[in-house]
């Protein structure tokens, strides 16, 4: 069996296989469903444990097949593709313990781990692909696949937000293919290659290309949420608490952020970009993302359309990183890739604690929280200073990457967009620290579920404290060997040096 | 072994076999509905041997009674003609899958006959290569196509089949003074010797617009479109099923064979007063379906939209175009097919097909919603789908022409398609103000709808293929190649 | 002008004629005299272009065509008339309805 060249699409099987099995199981069969989900997960881990030790002894995986004449479906493991897909399965093992505990007792349960099995297959193949027409197949068949998961409810309000969020990306999606078609059309070729492919196109199609380069990531920035694209995501809530853990940890606007980065890294080269001069406008509006998500997030009192907006926000990091030409802020923007990802789920998780236990919602309702269910607020607290960028923790390891970068491409200006962030991040999080650990509570909780005298359920409570333990970690071991941060190191070592 | 399947001939079998289906259907009542799923299968079985023959041995041309072109009938096999027979023979077999559970006893003596009838004919057209043949053929299936509708009964399904009858007359009889004109010019039927002799003249200008405007009512491009909805709508789930699938498929089957190979001298105005009508179909198909309020209405405007798209290959003219465009037959006639079978159990289920009062019949009828969305994914062109490779090919040869303009068609009929699909799976979700009472579902008309629209999918992922198969033979391989 | 030449004017334009009762007339018995008409155009357009040179035999082909969509057009006629009695039967006119049913 020739490994090398089956692995990546065993990895993406994993999921989808399982899913459709899944879809067919009667609702009653809980045990079944859920030795199903956990044993799916699990196994993706495995094999991408494998693959991370093959990709680091030297072996090559990748998978090829015929798609049109001329054009493959290409499943690569180059060093980025490991970084996501590592996040990604390993994120989805906790949010499948997450959501198995959530949803308990709720209809409908089995077409969720469907759609849920479906969702992550398709963002391993994001994760995984290795030109821009095997990015595209699995970047809209995310769409299609995360539609389900936000109606899931069936409300009014969940077929609205679901209704936006097929505007925004279907879109997005049709301005994706019209530049991937048009770069086709010039190329001839649209596989990934370090530092970029269309160098040598640059005499006689400068104005194409420029053209091209916004059409990309015009439709990348629905799902990477960029301003004024960002209207779906606060509205897409409304969807249960795992749903909105994988949408913003993991999958859609992570999906986005790294079709970003490929654009730039893997078709075009950063410094071919820099001198078409398009980087610079995407720092900017990178930047006014930055600022505009802090500053709505300001006013939510709602806790997850709080948590929308700074995701919004913290996303932007990473373009940033991308868009400005220095490898360090490369390193920043690619590392808070994953920081994000990891200190995102841990406060949505807590989210969802809060409202499956409490029936919080809102944050003026979170008064005294902390006593009631302190582990969950201490989870809370590490993934709110991680975003506020406290040392030691995940958040503070990016945002410095990011300024020292900015200095090196001589871009000063970005030193004052983070320290405004930071503030504004201070802002909307410390309050609800505060209020959550030192004000008094109310009488009664909106609605109280009682789990005996545990806090809450076994399977809600750990993940959050496991990703919370987890950007601690990411922190403080962040010059450890095999580190996120290192491994980052790597990839952009090789995209800049000649 | 092998030779003696190889002797046999695939393509006469494959015209023959369903008349001798119909014939035993319409002797013997009672069992019409296991005889006319058997006839079925052999169909397919002939097609597929057929399409091994082409596969190995190149084109297949077969005399009829020993009388060869130019006075005789043959019969003729290429690329293109097997390609079309494959997508006849599965959605064909889906249809009379569905068909044997969709009809009880004694609607069912009446289907069949009609419907292998039409099977034969839709075979015998493919197969036909003379521009007179083509023509017998055309009218046979008209006439079958216009019983069918009728089967339904009720007002709307019989002035249906009659404005149906009518515009079909209509352009055959367009079709056939056509048909006098080039014979008159060149002298023969042939369609290999026509291409040979073929020069511009004013009578085969006539000939071309004469028969050009009569297939294009039968394909109903946008503005002679008319008849089609309520045809379309008011017939049986399976025969709206094949309608749009198959039918009026083969009107454009003639169009691209004598566009291609008959009139290349003719001028590229032309082209691209077909491209402009195929773009206001697109626009205007799409906007209609938005408005309706019935399911089967939606999907019948949704074909009119689908079909505008196979005219924008006209002003194009590249290999790629056609490539899409044949494409986008072969998934649509599967992805239709299925989005009717699943109107169909709609209809079953409740008794109506009004869009608003689905009433949660995504939780009822999974399979049904299912098929519904995955044909729809492949009727709005998304990926991994059929659908999304021939937008795919049909973009690519825009750009690379240059008219980029159709590109813009394209992507918005792709987003009106998105409108329309979605707005019908998020009322399949919600709970509706007054609840019917349910009928049972068979499952094989649930499976069925489902087998088809998977087809639609897998034909995204398998693309190499159907495409290397188009080019054996003219019109696309060879030195005449567009 | 030679006598195929007037029988193939005449033929078109019968075709003609048909085509505009076709379009203008509604009852369907007329529409259906019309397609008929239209028929016998292009069957006469075919016979005249038959002929040949004065004295040979006109071209067979032809006639076979015309033989072959004479026997066409009846079965498509008959088609026609029993659907037309149906229609009246169920709707009580042998028009067809100008509102699209909705």
């Amino acid at each position: 069996m020739n490994w090398n060249a089956w692995l990546p699409l065993l990895i993406v099987l994993s999921s989808l296989s399982v899913g459709l099995v899944i879809f067919f199981l009667p609702e009653e069969r809980v045990a079944t469903r859920t030795t199903l989900n956990l044993a799916a997960a699990v196994l993706k881990l495995v094999l991408v444990g494998v693959m991370i030790w093959g990709v680091v002894h030297g072996h090559h995986y990748v998978t090829r097949l015929p798609l049109l004449p001329g054009l493959d479906l290409v499943l690569r493991a180059d060093a980025e593709s490991v970084l996501f897909v590592t996040l990604s399965s390993g994120l989805w093992l906790v949010t499948t313990v997450y959501a198995i505990g959530y949803l308990e007792g709720s209809p409908h349960r089995s077409r969720f781990f469907g759609f849920f099995s479906l969702c992550v297959a398709a963002t391993v193949g994001v994760a995984l692909a290795g030109n821009l027409m095997t990015f595209l197949l699995f970047y809209e068949l995310l769409t299609l696949a995360t539609y389900p998961l936000i109606v899931h409810r069936g409300t009014d309000a969940a077929h609205q937000a679901g209704r936006a969020y097929l505007t925004y990306t279907i879109a997005g999606g049709a301005l994706l293919l019209v530049g991937t078609v048009w770069l086709y059309g010039i190329a001839g070729s649209l596989d990934f290659s370090y530092r970029g492919f269309v160098a040598e196109l640059a005499d006689g199609h400068r104005a194409a290309l420029i053209a091209i380069f916004a059409l990309l990531i015009a439709g990348l920035a629905v799902k990477a949420a960029l301003v004024p694209f960002h209207g779906w995501l606060p509205q897409a809530m409304v969807a249960p608490a795992p749903v909105s853990a994988l949408l913003h940890a993991v999958a859609v606007v992570k999906a986005g952020a790294f079709g970003i980065m490929r654009v730039v890294s893997d078709v075009y080269g950063i410094e071919f970009a820099a001198g078409l001069g398009v980087t610079l406008p995407l720092a900017t509006v990178a930047a006014v993302t930055i600022i505009y998500g802090s500053m709505r997030a300001l006013f939510q009192d709602d806790l997850k359309r709080r948590l929308a907006f700074s995701t919004v926000s913290q996303v932007s990091y990473i373009v940033l990183g991308i868009a400005l030409t220095s490898p360090i802020a490369t390193i920043g923007g690619l590392v808070h890739l994953v920081h994000q990802g990891v200190m995102k789920i841990t406060l949505f998780f807590c989210a969802g604690n809060l409202a499956e236990t409490l029936g919080i919602h809102k944050v003026s309702e979170m008064n005294g929280v902390g006593r009631r269910m302190p582990w969950t607020m201490a989870a809370f607290t590490i993934g709110a200073f991680g975003m506020i960028g406290a040392p030691p923790l995940a958040g503070f390891i990016s945002k410095w990457y990011l300024g020292l970068g900015a200095l090196d491409a001589g871009q000063g200006w970005v030193l004052v967009i983070l320290a405004g962030s930071s503030l504004l991040n201070a802002g909307y999080f410390l309050p609800v620290v505060y209020a959550a650990w030192f004000k008094l509570p109310a009488d009664t909780w909106p609605a109280e579920r009682s789990f005996g005298r545990r806090e809450t359920a076994w399977a809600l409570l750990a993940p959050p404290v496991v990703t919370a333990l987890l950007t601690l970690a990411l922190g403080l071991l962040a010059s450890a060997p095999f580190s996120p941060l290192q491994w980052v190191r790597s990839i952009t070592i090789r995209e800049y040096t000649p | 072994m092998a030779l003696t399947i190889a002797a046999i001939p695939w393509g006469v079998m494959a015209i023959l076999l369903p008349l001798v289906g119909a014939l035993a259907c319409f002797l013997s009542p009672r069992r019409a509905n296991p005889l006319g799923l058997v006839t079925a299968f052999g169909v397919v079985a002939c097609v597929a041997g057929l399409a091994w023959q082409v596969v190995a041995q190149g084109t297949q041309r077969y005399a009829i009674g020993g009388w060869g072109a130019p006075l005789g009938i043959d019969v003729y096999a290429d690329g293109l003609s097997v390609l079309m027979l494959m997508a006849t023979a599965v959605v064909g077999l889906g249809i009379s899958v569905y068909s044997n559970s969709y009809f009880k006893r004694d609607k069912a003596v009446n289907f069949w006959p009609l419907w292998l009838f039409l099977w034969s004919a839709l075979n015998a057209l493919f197969l036909s290569a003379d521009i007179f043949n083509l023509y017998v053929t055309l009218e046979l299936l008209g006439l079958a196509a216009v019983a069918l509708v009728a089967l339904a009964g009720g007002a709307d399904a019989l002035t249906g089949a009659m404005r149906y009858l009518l515009v079909s007359l209509l352009g055959s009889l367009a079709y056939l003074l056509g048909v006098a004109l080039l014979y008159h010019s060149f002298g023969c039927l042939d369609i290999a010797l026509l291409a040979e002799r073929m020069e511009p003249s004013p009578a085969v200008l006539a000939a071309v617009g004469l028969m050009s405007a009569g297939l294009l009512l039968k394909t109903a491009l946008f503005p002679l479109h008319f008849w089609l909805p309520p045809a379309h709508a008011s017939a049986p789930a399976p025969v709206s099923a094949l309608l749009s699938a198959l039918v009026v498929k083969a009107s454009f089957y003639i169009l691209l064979r004598l566009w291609l190979e008959v009139f290349p001298v003719t001028a590229a105005a032309l082209g691209q007063l077909l491209g402009l009508l195929g773009a206001a179909a697109v626009l205007w198909g799409g906007l209609q379906a938005l408005r309706q309020t019935r399911l089967k209405m939606l999907i019948a405007y949704s074909t009119v939209a689908q079909l505008g798209y196979l005219f924008l290959a006209f002003p194009l003219g590249s290999t790629i175009a056609w490539q899409g465009t044949l494409y986008l037959l072969l998934s649509h006639a599967l992805a239709k097919a299925a989005m009717f079978m699943a109107a169909g159990n709609v209809l079953r289920f409740g008794g109506h097909d009004r869009i608003v009062d689905l009433d949660r019949v995504a939780q009822r009828l999974p399979l049904t919603v299912t098929a519904f969305a995955l044909a729809g994914v492949s009727i709005m062109g998304l990926p991994p789908s059929g659908g999304f490779i021939a937008k795919w090919l049909l973009l690519e040869a825009a750009m690379l022409s240059g008219q980029w303009w159709w590109m813009i068609i394209l992507i918005l009929g792709g987003l009106l398609a998105a409108a329309y699909v979605f707005k019908v799976i998020g009322y399949a979700f919600t709970r509706a103000v007054m609840t019917h009472e349910a009928r049972a579902v068979p499952a094989t008309m649930e499976w069925a709808a489902l087998a088809l629209a998977l087809a639609a999918i897998l034909l995204g992922l398998v693309a190499p293929w159907p495409l290397a198969l188009m080019e054996i033979g003219l019109p696309f391989g060879g030195e005449a190649a567009g | 002008m030679s006598p195929p030449s007037l029988y193939a004017l005449v033929g078109i334009g019968l075709f003609t004629l048909g085509l505009y009762a076709l379009i203008v007339h509604t009852h369907l018995l007329r529409k259906i005299l019309a397609i008929n008409v239209m028929g016998s155009g292009v069957f006469l357009v075919l016979v005249a272009l038959a002929a040949r040179a004065r004295e040979a035999a006109p071209d067979p082909v032809p006639h076979a065509m015309v033989i072959t969509g004479i026997v066409v057009a009846v079965s498509a006629t008959a088609l026609a008339l029993a659907l037309m009695v149906r229609v009246r039967a169920e709707t009580g006119r042998a028009e067809l309805p100008e509102k699209r049913p909705e």
